[in-house]
């Protein structure tokens, strides 16, 4: 009897699926932050905690057995000497997923996926808020010199300014998370 | 086939679409932090808190 014993199929073929994963995981544990839909995130999590509780231990054996799903060297390091070593004391439960409302476009239910110890630098966040600021205003000058590029720019750099504004705060964990998570989604 | 004997009276289809197709207002909660009402168990838009942390900067910039 394997009964109730299921998973979230994301309405992928499994080979789809797995790529997903796999990709969402790395990204998760190099950002330690991702914003995704909440059916992704709960199978990202379940994916995801169990090869940090594999990285606590680090043998040959364990690294072969992750790196099986985490196929960038540096992030599968940091995982084992970074990640993993701050988990020592937690038995599972390495990860918290909020609620942060539904997306505009298709109103799904949108996520943020961050490890527990995770800390928002606000500071950083404000430096991050400027930066596309000033990167708007250099295209805004352009305009003027090639006015057809400009253009064909700037709705790209307000869209940009605008996915910002929305549910999340942060470029850095958006950006990657986002590439990854919705192209499939389609 | 079997067909409607009779058309249905605007008063039936209003009385039947009164129960059936009736909108719930979602359950609103003000946020711990500014206040603001947001949906349960979910971060405030407003201002990025929930339970009293800061998940993301607040916006406004807008």
């Amino acid at each position: 009897m394997n009964h109730k014993i299921g998973y979230n199929k994301l309405n992928r073929v499994s080979a789809h699926r797995k790529a997903l994963i796999k990709n969402m995981m790395t990204v998760l544990f190099k950002h330690e932050r991702i914003v995704t839909t909440k059916a992704k995130a709960i199978e990202v999590r379940r994916n995801a905690e169990k090869l940090i509780t594999r990285a606590k231990e680090d043998t040959v054996h364990n690294r072969r057995l992750v790196e099986r799903k985490i196929r960038d060297e540096a992030i599968l390091a940091k995982l084992f000497k970074d990640i993993a070593p701050r988990f020592k004391e937690r038995t599972g439960g390495y990860t918290r997923i909020l609620k942060i409302g539904f997306r505009k476009q298709d109103a799904a239910d949108m996520v943020v996926l961050e490890l527990v110890d995770y800390k928002l630098d606000t500071e950083k966040k404000a430096k991050k808020g400027d930066k596309p600021a000033k990167a708007e205003k250099p295209a805004a000058e352009k305009k003027p010199v090639a006015k057809k590029a400009a253009e064909a720019k700037k709705p790209a750099a307000e869209k940009k300014v605008a996915e910002a504004k929305k549910p999340a705060p942060e470029k850095k964990a958006k950006a990657p998370a986002k590439p990854k998570a919705e192209p499939k989604a389609e | 086939m079997a067909v409607p004997r009779a058309k249905t009276s605007k008063a039936r289809t209003h009385r039947r679409q009164s129960i059936n197709m009736k909108l719930t207002a979602p359950t609103l909660v003000a946020c711990g932090n500014c206040g603001n009402p947001v949906l349960m168990h979910r971060v405030c838009p407003k201002c990025g808190f929930y339970r009293g942390r800061q998940v993301f900067a607040p916006e406004n910039n807008g």
